[in-house]
C-alpha cells in the first residue's frame, strides 16, 4: 500500500481538498456571522440548493456566470430575509423553521429544474486563473495557486470575516447581541436589526455555496445535489467554536479527508464505496461529540430577544 | 368562579388548534402564486389535487395507505417535541426499521406467521429506537445539537441500505435476471399485514397506528413518565428544579421518537411494499414532521394532520399529469406550511401573555 501515495497523488489530494472545501467555508462563514448574532439557520442546505440552481439556470440562459453569481447571492439574500422574519420578527422556533425553509428549498430546487430543464445538462463553469508569480512555483504553484475565483474567494472570506467579526464594532455588535441582547439593547444597539443582517448576510453566502458547486467545481446542476453539505456545514460552525479560523481547520479536515476517500477511490483501494461515501457524515458526529465546547457558545443562541424580559 | 375559566382555558386551546390550520390558506394563496408562476392553472391544478386525493374509493385508500407512516412518525416527533428534542432523523429511524423487519422476515421464513409477524414490528420498533438512541445519548452525555446529528444519522442509514440493498440483502431473483435492481426479496407471506379493503394497499398497519395515536396520548397525559417528558420540554430548568434528570427524559424521548419512525418503516415493508426497496422512507421523515406541527404536537390531533397531507401527497400525483406540475410542488408547499406554523405561534403566546397581565 505504501507506494499508493505518490507525489502526484498528494498532490492531487490537496487540489481536491481545497476545492471541496470551497462550498463548506461559504455556508460555514455565514452561518458562523448569524449564529455569532444569536440565531442558527438550519436551512443553510435548502437556500445552498437554490442557490446552485439559480446560479446555474441564470448563468446558462445568459451565457455570463457572473449573471449566475449574482443571481445566487440574491436568492440567498432572499432566503435570508425569510428566515430573518421568521425567527427574528415572528420568534419562531428557529430549529423547526430551519427545517422549513430547508424543505421549502429542496422543493422548490427540484420543482424549477423538473420545469426548466428536460434533464441534468453540464455547463462550462469558472476556468482557473492562474496567480502571476506564485503560480510558477514547482508542484504548489499548481496545487495552490491555480484555481478558480470562487475557490479564492472561499479562502480569502476567513480572515475577512475575523477581521469583522473581532476588529471593527459592527463585529463587537454582532458578538454582543449573540452574548446579551438585553445588555446590547440597553446600550443603544438595535438587536433585531443586527440579526436581519447576519442572516441575511448568511443567506446571501449559502446562496453562493451553492453556485460554487453548479458553476464552479461540478458544474451541472441535479436535485439535492448538496445532499446535506449545508448540514455539514452548520456542524463546522461548532466544530470551530464559532470562529473563523476554527471553521477554516474543520473545513480543511473534513475535504481533505473526503478528497483522500475519493483518490483512493480513483485509484481503486478496495473499500466499499457506500462506506466512503458514509465517512463524512460519521466524521460530523464524531467531531461533534469532541469538539463541543459550550464556553465558545454565543449564550444567546436560538433564543428569541423580547424587549424587557429578564 | 372555577367555571369561567374552565370555559376561557378550553376557548384558548381552540385557538391554538386552529391557528397552524390558518396557515393552509396563507400557503394555498403562495402556491397559487407559485403555480402561475410556472404557468399552471391554479384552480385546474388544486382541483386535480383534491380529485386525485379522495375523487375515489381507490384514492381515499391511498390517502390512508399515505397517512398511515406519517401518522406514526407524526407520533414520534410528537413525543420528541414535546420533551423539547428536535428529532430530524426519522427517515434514517424509518430506513433502518424496515431494513430490520426485513431482514428478519427473510432469515426466519419459516416461522409461523403469529410469531414472525409480531417480531417483525418489534425488531424494526427496536432498531429506530436504536437509531433514536445514538443521538439521544451524544445529547445527554456530550451535549452533541440532535439537530446535526440525527440528520447524519440519516445519511448513514441511506447508505447502509444502499450497501446491503445492492450486496448481502439484494433479491437473489434480480442477480439471476441480470437486472440488478436494489431490492431485497419478497417478505415471507405470513409476514405480510393483511389488506382490508380487497383490491387496495389499504392494510392492517393503518389501525394499529390509530391505536398508537390513543396510547400515545394516554402516555404523555396519563402517565408520570410522559409528563416528565413534557415537563421537560415546557421549561428544562423548572424541571431540573423539580428533581427531574433533565438530560435521561431528553434522551428517552428522541428514542421513543426513533422507535416510532422505525415501526413505521417495519409496517410500510410489511404492508404495503412486503419487500425492502430504494427509497422506502419517502421522506416520511420531513412530512411527519409537518403532520406532527400540524396536529399541534397532540397525538390525537396528528390523525387528521396526517390523512391531510396523506392526501396532498397522493393528489400530487395527480395533479403532476393534470397539469404538469412536478409533485416536489408538494414538498414546497409543506416547507411553507412549517414555516407559517411555527411563526403563527407568536400569537398564541402573545395572547397567553395579555392573560397574565391582566388576570
Amino acid at each position: 500500500m505504501s507506494n499508493v501515495f505518490t507525489i502526484p497523488v498528494v498532490l492531487g489530494i490537496i487540489y481536491s481538498g481545497l476545492r471541496l472545501a470551497t462550498p463548506y467555508l461559504y455556508a460555514a462563514i455565514g452561518e458562523a456571522f448569524a449564529q455569532n448574532s444569536g440565531v442558527y439557520n438550519l436551512g443553510v442546505d435548502g437556500i445552498m440548493l437554490m442557490g446552485a440552481f439559480s446560479g446555474f439556470y441564470v448563468g446558462m440562459k445568459t451565457g455570463n456566470l457572473w449573471w449566475g453569481l449574482l443571481a445566487a447571492m440574491g436568492v440567498g439574500l432572499l432566503m435570508g430575509l425569510l428566515m430573518a422574519v421568521v425567527s427574528v420578527t415572528l420568534k419562531a422556533e428557529q430549529g423547526i423553521s430551519g427545517i422549513g425553509l430547508y424543505m421549502f428549498g429542496l422543493g422548490l430546487s427540484s420543482l424549477l429544474f423538473k420545469k426548466t430543464m428536460s434533464g441534468v445538462e453540464s455547463i462550462s463553469g469558472f476556468q482557473p486563473v492562474r496567480i502571476p508569480l506564485l503560480g510558477n512555483i514547482p508542484y504548489l504553484g499548481d496545487v495552490l495557486f491555480n484555481h478558480n475565483l470562487l475557490v479564492y474567494g472561499a479562502f480569502l472570506l476567513v480572515p475577512l470575516a475575523s477581521f469583522i467579526l473581532y476588529k471593527t464594532p459592527f463585529g463587537l455588535m454582532i458578538r454582543a447581541v449573540g452574548q446579551n441582547p438585553q445588555a446590547a439593547d440597553t446600550l443603544g444597539i438595535n438587536v433585531d436589526r443586527i440579526r436581519y443582517i447576519t442572516v441575511s448576510l448568511g443567506g446571501m453566502l449559502a446562496g453562493i455555496a451553492g453556485a460554487s458547486l453548479s458553476i464552479s467545481l461540478i458544474n451541472l446542476f441535479q436535485e439535492n445535489m448538496t445532499s446535506g453539505m449545508g448540514f455539514i456545514a452548520i456542524a463546522l460552525v461548532y466544530f470551530g467554536s464559532w470562529r473563523p479560523l476554527g471553521i477554516l481547520g474543520g473545513a480543511l479536515l473534513f475535504s481533505f479527508v473526503n478528497a483522500l476517500q475519493l483518490w483512493l477511490q480513483v485509484l481503486g483501494v478496495n473499500f466499499p464505496y457506500d462506506f466512503a461515501v458514509m465517512l463524512p457524515y460519521a466524521m460530523t458526529i464524531l467531531a461533534l461529540a469532541i469538539s463541543v465546547r459550550r464556553a465558545a457558545m454565543p449564550d444567546a443562541l436560538g433564543k428569541p430577544f423580547e424587549r424587557g424580559e429578564f | 368562579m372555577p367555571q369561567r375559566s374552565e370555559i376561557k382555558r378550553m376557548l384558548n386551546q381552540v385557538f391554538e388548534a386552529i391557528l397552524p390550520i390558518l396557515a393552509v390558506p396563507v400557503a394555498l394563496i403562495i402556491g397559487a402564486l407559485i403555480l402561475l408562476l410556472l404557468r399552471a392553472n391554479p384552480g385546474v391544478a388544486f382541483t386535480a389535487l383534491v380529485q386525485g386525493a379522495v375523487g375515489s374509493t381507490f384514492s381515499v385508500t391511498q390517502t390512508l395507505v399515505k397517512a398511515t407512516p406519517l401518522l406514526l412518525v407524526g407520533l414520534g416527533i410528537t413525543i420528541a417535541f414535546r420533551g423539547g428534542v428536535i428529532n430530524i432523523g426519522g427517515e434514517g429511524q424509518i430506513i433502518v426499521g424496515a431494513l430490520s423487519a426485513t431482514a428478519l422476515a427473510l432469515s426466519f421464513s419459516q416461522w409461523p406467521g403469529a410469531i414472525l409477524l409480531p417480531l417483525c414490528l418489534l425488531v424494526g420498533t427496536l432498531s429506530g429506537a436504536l437509531w433514536g438512541a445514538v443521538p439521544g445519548v451524544l445529547k445527554a452525555r456530550l451535549g452533541v445539537n440532535e439537530i446535526l446529528s440525527t440528520i447524519m444519522m440519516n445519511a448513514i442509514a441511506l447508505q447502509l441500505s444502499n450497501y446491503l440493498l445492492r450486496g448481502p440483502m439484494i433479491d437473489p431473483a434480480e442477480i439471476e435476471a441480470g437486472t440488478r435492481i436494489a431490492q431485497s426479496a419478497l417478505l415471507p407471506r405470513q409476514a405480510w399485514l393483511p389488506r382490508l379493503v380487497p383490491q387496495t394497499l389499504l392494510h392492517a398497519g393503518s389501525i394499529l397506528a390509530l391505536v398508537m395515536a390513543v396510547l400515545v396520548y394516554i402516555f404523555l397525559w396519563r402517565t408520570t413518565i410522559g409528563y416528565r417528558i413534557r415537563a421537560v420540554g415546557l421549561n428544562a430548568q423548572a424541571a431540573r428544579y423539580a428533581g427531574i434528570p433533565v438530560p435521561v427524559y431528553q434522551a428517552l424521548a428522541i428514542t421513543l421518537g426513533g422507535a416510532f419512525a422505525g415501526l413505521a418503516g417495519a409496517v410500510e415493508v410489511m404492508g404495503v411494499q412486503r419487500r425492502m426497496l430504494e427509497g422506502l422512507s419517502g421522506g416520511y421523515g420531513f412530512s411527519g414532521i409537518v403532520a406532527a406541527l400540524f396536529g399541534n404536537l397532540h397525538p390525537l390531533g396528528t390523525i387528521p394532520a396526517s390523512v391531510l397531507f396523506g392526501g396532498l401527497l397522493v393528489g400530487a400525483d395527480k395533479m403532476q399529469r393534470a397539469v404538469q406540475v412536478p409533485s416536489a410542488f408538494v414538498d414546497t408547499l409543506m416547507g411553507l406550511i412549517v414555516l407559517f406554523v411555527v411563526s403563527s405561534r407568536i400569537w398564541a403566546v402573545r395572547r397567553a401573555r395579555r392573560r397574565e397581565t391582566y388576570e
